[in-house]
């Protein structure tokens, strides 16, 4: 049946013919590309999204947001580089407990510090994994980012390569966070990477992880389609943080798919400053009785980005708990999307889900897309969801211009501000001074502090 | 040369003249209160000084120490030594107390040429004008005013004043909301603040704040237009007679 598909696939039209091409070739080379589960895995995702295609906006899920400047271009898989340690001085971190670069997708064990980890914990490139101890792999891959759902997701199943792989045992706490950074470089064609990572976290343990996504060294068309699969198990505690700040002309789709056992207590927490056309997606499914889910982030727009954030929040066990805020400040033509999807299923009695989302705009042509979106299928629930769209307060930036602080200065505190409410929300203190460092960089460069700029305080 | 010099100031707002032609002198060193009924344009005329643009000057000039107000934007009004306490201070969430409070004073001392002040030289002194003011310090590691009690968000302003040390110092209705406690302490802060160097403009509706604030100058501002000045007894006469009289009996009638 699957032939079939993939026959059918191959007969459809020009547009897959580079997909099917890319594909032919990397299940060539694959890691595990002899084990019958993931050669499984890989073809059914692929025959998937030969099937469906890239989503349209005629998909609700994909209303505010088009994709056809990625799925007009003929991807190459991006070329394996070999980055000099002074290349990624910019990117060195400290009070980490490991750090693993990614260079095209490809992990490399120069760049990244995996020593001195706590006994439990193992943390190691999917790929290695994949070789190394395949039925450890085989137990959560897959399991839960929902190809059939999403075709990206699909594309990124065909083409598990590389990623992160992280293994927290029970009981073990690991309270310094493990820190992904995933470059890109330039290159002459358009390249693609899948980065997929697997965080498996056994029931009464604690870990952090941040995903980094950046480029070096100029600007090229790059498309980075990852998915992470993070397993929560009984009482465990789980940060993720995303951070994207490619340049203007990458495509960044990604996935973190939760999946919390339960009383669980995962917090997702994503600050979007970069990418020409990005997706956020986030999906948790609370699983267990008593799971506690907090989804943070923030999202800043300058120019003509496209930032789009789709929550889908699943209620599947009862007295569960979810909060999502996202904040977005938006400036020149920049267009932000929020979709907050709740879905309460019917097992999910004493669900509290909360959704708030907060704009700014800075600009006549900034635009938000904000939509909450609940299906609530048990009778005994609390859900509640609010957006407001907003500019800076004429008020609070004479208050401070009248104590002497410079209209600029003004401007930058009380976005600073806005974005401190997501800052705050987020548990680790390096992460925090970390996300604070790089909001203040991206605010000296967005135009909307500028007096010039927009309608502003007029 | 005077510490500020109003002449023939007209200001329009969405269309309508609220100032209608203003004069008033003010040296270092004197206090100035503002009286008048609701409407009549004290508050108006306290933030033009302040330098907020929702108000247009459409004739007039204002001059703080020889320089032109008219022409500076608001942190240049402040860091030359404007201050206005503000009637309906701003709650920022996100901006802390101290931060804001250390960030304007270094504004204001790099305008002037000073080195800016570091967290050991700023607290000391902080803690200081805190004491003055009775003001708790953990209302310092909050926001902005955010979730401050209207006395607290009064008292906040005269600490700022306190800190930044300002040459020509506008209350805008500081005492309105202020129980009796509340005003004595905002009163004496305001009161140790007195100096040759200083002047002060309070803006006020009732003669009470003038009980613990002693003016020199008392002006009534009636319909746009001062109709009336005198001393601290003009306030008194207010107080007992209310402002309607002001408009018909002559200016000096009862002087």
């Amino acid at each position: 049946m699957r032939e079939t598909a993939l026959a059918t696939a191959a007969d459809t039209g020009s547009w897959l013919e580079n997909w099917l091409e890319n594909f032919t070739e990397f299940a060539k080379v694959a890691p595990g590309k002899n084990s019958p589960w993931l050669k499984r895995l890989r073809e059914d995702a692929f025959a998937r999204f030969c099937e469906v295609g890239f989503p349209t906006t005629h998909d609700e899920d994909w209303r505010f947001t088009n994709v056809s400047a990625i799925a007009r271009t003929e991807f190459r898989p991006a070329t394996t580089t070999k980055l000099a340690p002074g290349d990624t001085t910019a990117w060195r971190v400290d009070d980490v407990a490991a750090s693993l670069v990614f260079v095209n997708g490809r992990f490399d064990r120069e760049l990244s510090k995996l020593e001195n980890l706590p006994k439990g914990v193992t943390v190691a490139s999917l790929r290695d994994r994949i070789e190394s101890q395949p039925e450890e792999v085989e137990k959560h891959l897959g399991r839960y980012a929902d190809t059939q759902r999403d075709p990206f997701v699909a594309l990124n199943t065909a083409f598990i390569g590389d990623g992160a792989y992280v293994y927290v045992a029970r009981g073990v706490v690991l309270e310094a966070p493990i820190y992904l950074l995933y470059l890109s470089t330039r290159e002459v064609a358009a390249t693609m990477t899948h980065p997929r990572n697997l965080v498996v976290v056994e029931d009464e343990s604690q870990v952090a992880v941040i995903e980094d996504y950046a480029s070096v060294g100029g600007e090229s068309v790059v498309f980075s389609n990852a998915v992470t699969e993070l397993v929560a198990g009984e009482s465990a505690v789980a940060q993720h943080y995303l951070i994207e700040r490619e340049h203007l002309k990458a495509f960044n789709v990604s996935t973190l798919r939760i999946q919390q056992g339960r009383s669980a207590n995962v917090a997702s927490h994503s600050l979007l400053l970069g990418g020409g056309l990005v997706r956020n997606n986030v999906h948790p499914v609370l699983a267990g009785d008593g799971g506690e889910c907090l989804i943070n982030g923030l999202f800043l727009g300058t120019g003509r980005q496209h930032l789009d954030n789709y929550m889908h929040v699943e209620h599947a066990a009862p007295h569960c708990g979810s909060r999502q805020f996202y904040n977005g400040i938006l400036d020149g033509q920049a267009h932000g999307v929020f979709h907050g999807r709740i879905v309460v299923h019917k097992v999910a009695q004493k669900t509290d889900a909360k959704q708030t989302n907060r704009n700014l705009l800075l600009s006549d042509d900034a635009q938000i897309d904000t939509k909450p979106q609940l299906e609530i299928y048990a009778d005994d629930v609390k859900c509640t969801h609010g957006a407001t769209i907003g500019q800076i307060e004429e008020n609070a930036l004479f208050y401070l211009q009248s104590r002497g602080i410079s209209e600029v200065e003004a401007r930058k505190l009380l976005l600073m501000a806005f974005a401190e409410e997501c800052v705050e929300r987020m548990q680790s203190t390096m992460a925090r001074a970390y996300m604070q460092r790089l909001i203040g960089e991206h605010l000296l460069f967005t135009e909307g502090i500028a007096p010039q700029s927009g309608t502003l305080g007029a | 040369m005077s510490l500020l010099e109003i002449k023939n100031l007209h200001v329009t707002v969405d269309g309508n003249e609220i100032l209608k032609g203003i004069d008033l002198t003010v040296n270092a060193g004197e206090v100035h209160s503002i009286m008048g009924p609701n409407g009549s344009g004290k508050s108006t005329l306290a933030q033009v000084l302040a330098r907020r643009d929702a108000y247009e000057v459409t004739k007039g000039s204002i001059l703080f120490e020889g320089k032109d107000l008219l022409e500076m934007k608001p942190e240049e009004a402040a860091c030359e030594g404007v201050f206005l306490a503000f009637q309906y201070p701003v709650e920022i969430p996100g901006i802390g107390n101290t931060y804001f409070l250390r960030s304007a004073l270094n504004a204001q001392r790099k305008y002037r040429g000073e080195d800016e002040m570091d967290a050991m030289d700023f607290l000391p002194m902080f803690r200081e004008k805190l004491k003055l003011l009775e003001m708790d310090d953990k209302l310092m590691n909050r926001s902005l005013n955010e979730g401050f009690s209207g006395g607290e968000k009064k008292r906040n302003e005269i600490l700022q004043m306190a800190v930044l040390e300002p040459k020509l110092a506008i209350l805008d209705e500081t005492d309105s909301g202020l129980d009796i406690d509340a005003l004595r302490i905002v009163a004496g802060g305001v009161n140790s603040l007195r100096s040759p160097e200083r002047a002060m403009l309070v803006v006020t509706h009732y003669q009470r704040l003038l009980n613990y604030i002693v003016p020199d100058f008392v002006h009534v501002l009636v319909d746009g237009r001062i109709v009336r000045s005198g001393g601290k007894e003009l306030a008194l006469e207010l107080e007992e007679r209310g402002y309607s009289w002001t408009e018909h009996e002559p200016a000096g009638a009862r002087a």
